[in-house]
């Protein structure tokens, strides 16, 4: 479980997020969406330690981490799969997820065999260069290079980015079902409104750095005035 | 006939060359590795290896063995490079890249003052456990003496070791992802900050191997005695590709062998000149370096 209160940061004179509150539960998706600029890609940061907020408390599983450094987030559970997905691509597909397993007590041969599995398709490619693969095999190295040192919380920054529409809901379908088998607390920001609210339990709908609705997915999902203002869903 | 190959004028330049080229190698390589973590192009690294060289090679008058001396060197470098990165070094990321190359060239001078206050500008001659006497060969020399030995044996252990560090552990893997990604590598646990700490430490352990072999050379140890090998060696980083240390390692060897023919057969006055236009023709036809890949980084 994550718990964010009245979460603010600014970059200069401008504030990206203004007073932000939710919580995450465990074993569910919880989707962030709206517009370009929302703040959505600041709020994921700011919770891995990569930005430091001006105001307000992050807390996970009731331990303030506001103020610990990212690379200990990391260790602490937080596995963040950032915009791009940040695979290096110089890195074959293995040496990408031994550097996943690396920083924490995970056993690495253990970890490899679980998400070969889990991914297949990653099996057969494992000496590949990351370089090689296609946008939608980047996206599962990238979450199995995430999940391979067990995390509690997963944060995913954009995954349907750049990806076919067939591959963006086979790849929605698989954050859930790891959601639920791992009982993970999955927070999914999505540019892509209706894949992300399709699988998720609860949202957030985030407006120039503030939240104009924190409900639940199929609640957000069926108030026509957020879907015509905020994204861009028209029916 | 094999007398006359081995004795040849060729045969002693190109072996010379050899000789001298993997020691620039060695500082082409002690380059890369902090250009690669930190983006520091390190003007000082010369001189911070000829100072961990003194503090190591003046035991020798404690009549300590020449290797324990060896291994002092190598240890002081390696921490004089860790507490350089943190004291002076870290301040100064983020900021724009002149900062980092002011600091560091005014260190290099810092550090022969005091060199030079400490144990005063004349050289120190140590004697090599190796002789430099050529081996012969129907009783002509050949280019090539027991300490020439062990200098390239000295400079390819530390280059393989170093390859091996980076290319099958963990710990390499980490430093690589450290240099090539540090915020995906923080994302994932690393502690990229103490990986950067001993890039430093390493490359400058790495020096001062170089600086060992330059000083028990016929030059003799004094404050400014790295300075024409650090410009090779850094001519030599530049060629082979500040991103590729077997590019740098390559590129050193090359110019050694070429400065050794000038030396001989033009006028040895002229081989720092044409290191620097060996530079000049890389940067104009490939100025990411001759063997670097940077053109197709990060996805």
């Amino acid at each position: 479980m994550i718990a964010i209160e009245n979460l603010s940061v600014q970059f200069g004179a401008v504030r990206a997020l203004t007073s932000v509150s939710f919580r995450a539960q465990t074993g569910a998706v919880t989707a962030v969406i709206g517009a370009n600029g929302a703040g959505k890609t600041t709020l994921l940061r700011t919770i891995s330690g990569l930005i430091q907020p001006h105001d307000g408390r992050i807390l996970l599983e009731n331990r303030d981490i506001t103020q610990v450094e990212t690379e200990d987030i990391s260790r602490m559970g937080v596995a963040h799969v950032p915009e791009g997905r940040g695979v290096i691509a110089e890195f074959t597909v293995e040496e990408n997820l031994r550097l996943g397993a690396l920083a924490s007590k995970v056993d690495v041969a253990a970890g490899l065999a679980l998400q070969y599995e889990q991914f297949p398709v990653l099996g057969q490619r494992r000496k590949q260069y990351a370089a090689t693969l296609s946008g939608g095999e980047r996206q599962m190295l990238a979450m199995a290079r995430a999940l391979i040192a067990k995390p509690k919380v997963l944060l995913l920054d954009e995954p349907s980015l750049g990806l076919a529409p067939l591959v963006t809901g086979e790849l929605m379908d698989t954050i859930q079902e790891l959601c639920v088998k791992q009982s993970l607390t999955v927070l999914l920001v999505e540019q892509n409104a209706k894949s992300a609210l399709r699988i998720a339990q609860h949202a957030l709908v985030l407006h120039i750095g503030s939240v104009v609705a924190d409900d639940t997915a199929a609640n957000v999902a069926a108030d026509t005035k957020l879907r015509r203002y905020y994204l861009g869903l028209n029916d | 006939m094999v007398a006359n190959i081995l004795t040849s004028r060729i045969m002693t330049d190109l072996l010379g060359g050899i000789t001298s080229g993997v020691v620039i190698g060695l500082v082409a390589l002690s380059l890369v590795l902090v250009w690669q973590s930190t983006n520091v192009l390190n003007f000082a690294q010369g001189a911070m290896a000829m100072f961990a060289t003194y503090v190591g090679m003046t035991q020798l008058n404690h009549n300590l063995n020449f290797w324990l001396c060896v291994l002092i060197s190598v240890l002081v470098g390696f921490l004089f490079g860790a507490i350089t990165e943190r004291v002076l070094v870290r301040p100064l990321y983020g900021k724009a890249e002149i900062n980092p190359i002011v600091v560091m060239v005014g260190f290099l001078s810092l550090l022969e003052a005091v060199a030079s206050s400490i144990w005063s500008s004349v050289p120190r001659f140590l004697t090599p456990p190796f002789s430099t006497t050529y081996f012969q060969n129907g009783g002509s020399p050949t280019g090539l003496s027991p300490f020439a030995l062990f200098q390239i044996v000295a400079a390819f252990f530390v280059m393989a070791l170093v390859a091996l560090l980076f290319r099958y552990t963990n710990l390499g893997l980490q430093l690589r992802a450290a240099a090539l990604a540090p915020e995906v590598a923080r994302l994932l646990g690393v502690r990229v900050g103490r990986l950067l700490t001993l890039g430093w430490a390493l490359s400058t352990a790495v020096g001062a191997v170089a600086a060992i072999v330059i000083s028990t050379g016929d030059a003799g140890l004094f404050p400014a005695n790295m300075e024409s090998v650090f410009i090779a060696g850094f001519i030599a980083a530049a060629i082979g590709g500040l991103e590729s240390p077997a590019g740098a390692l390559l590129a050193g060897v090359v110019i050694g062998v070429i400065m050794q023919f000038i030396n001989d057969y033009l006028n040895s006055g002229y081989a720092g000149f044409v290191g620097v236009i060996l530079l000049v023709i890389s940067l104009l036809i490939r100025p990411q370096g001759l063997f670097s890949k940077s053109t197709q980084r990060r996805v």
